[in-house]
């Protein structure tokens, strides 16, 4: 058979399966995360974000941005809320953290672990959100009310996916995959 | 509560996980979450009681002692009764004692108004949430 003069053929490569895997599971936790019922809107855990964590720490930057911006498209359309105000909302929220994670992960490793950028990263990304929310959806200075309220939900979420990462991270880098009691 | 054995152990191991920066970094996030508590969430605190009688100021007192004050008015005195963070009307001669009704007042912009008397009490502060007369 001759091979078709307009055939593409996509040969994925080993960052693209990784690419894939992690953001798999990022989706997975962010649809079930949409299943817990929530105080508020924008108050939310987050789970995802240590998908995200753990990618920038092992695979770097680029590699975080690809899954975390596959995440926020796949669950967006999983949910019905693709282009939806939350679409953008948690889209604002992704590249805020994103970028802040971008500066986060120059910060000394030996004082800064995974919590400090995820706390960060929380921060920022309820930040984004805010500001497209004040400039778009509630165009009132009311929405900065509840901003004592995400501060809240930022650090104390971004204080547990921080953890969760660091221990992930831990276990991945162990010598040998011993069977812990986990 | 005191934590047992296992769950101190628990807490332990996920302390462990925790560097100095990283407690620096959970300190200011607190501090940013306090912070902006007390800056957004304590606007409606008035400063000051502005009583008018007849149109025309009758006093600006603060909040920040107890007092009561006699008003006059043309149906008699008004009696505006002041107590750390809050005010109200205690007594008025004027027939349907709306304002009296109305109780303490206890955030900026609040005001309680004695028409047949003439007289008002308002709180101001550095921003007023809303107004009395309009919810």
């Amino acid at each position: 058979m001759t091979p078709s003069t307009t055939e593409i053929v996509l040969t994925p490569t080993a960052e693209d399966h990784r690419v894939a895997r992690h953001a798999a599971a990022a989706i997975v936790l962010t649809v079930a995360e949409a299943a817990i019922p929530l105080p508020l809107p924008g108050v939310k855990p987050g789970l995802a974000n240590i998908i995200i964590l753990v990618v920038l720490a092992r695979w770097g930057w680029r590699e975080a941005v690809w899954v975390a911006l596959l995440r926020v498209l796949v669950s967006s359309l999983l949910l019905g809320q693709f282009l939806a105000p939350g679409f953008f909302l948690s889209l604002t929220g992704s590249l805020a953290s994103l970028a802040v994670l971008g500066f986060a992960m120059h910060l000394p490793g030996r004082a800064f672990g995974p919590v400090s950028q995820s706390v960060l990263a929380a921060f920022a990304h309820i930040g984004g959100q805010l500001l497209v929310a004040r400039a778009w959806l509630v165009p009132h200075d009311g929405v900065f009310y509840l901003v004592p309220v995400f501060a809240l939900a930022a650090t104390s979420f971004g204080l547990v996916n921080g953890l969760i990462a660091a221990r992930l991270l831990q276990e991945a880098s162990a010598p040998a995959p011993q069977q812990a009691g986990v | 509560m005191i934590p047992g054995p296992a769950l101190g152990g628990w807490l332990a191991a996920w302390a462990a996980h925790l560097k100095w920066g990283d407690v620096l970094v959970l300190a200011g996030a607190l501090a940013a979450c306090g912070f902006s508590a007390v800056a957004l969430w304590q606007g409606g605190r008035p400063d000051k009681a502005i009583i008018k009688a007849g149109g025309r100021v009758f006093a600006e007192v603060d909040l920040n002692t107890a007092r009561i004050l006699e008003v006059p008015g043309p149906l008699g005195a008004t009696r505006i009764e002041i107590q750390p963070g809050r005010a109200r009307v205690a007594a008025d001669p004027g027939p349907r004692q709306y304002c009296v009704r109305q109780g303490w007042l206890s955030s900026a912009g609040a005001v309680a108004i004695c028409a047949p008397n003439q007289v008002s009490l308002a709180l101001s502060g550095r921003r007023a949430d809303y107004d009395s007369i309009n919810y």
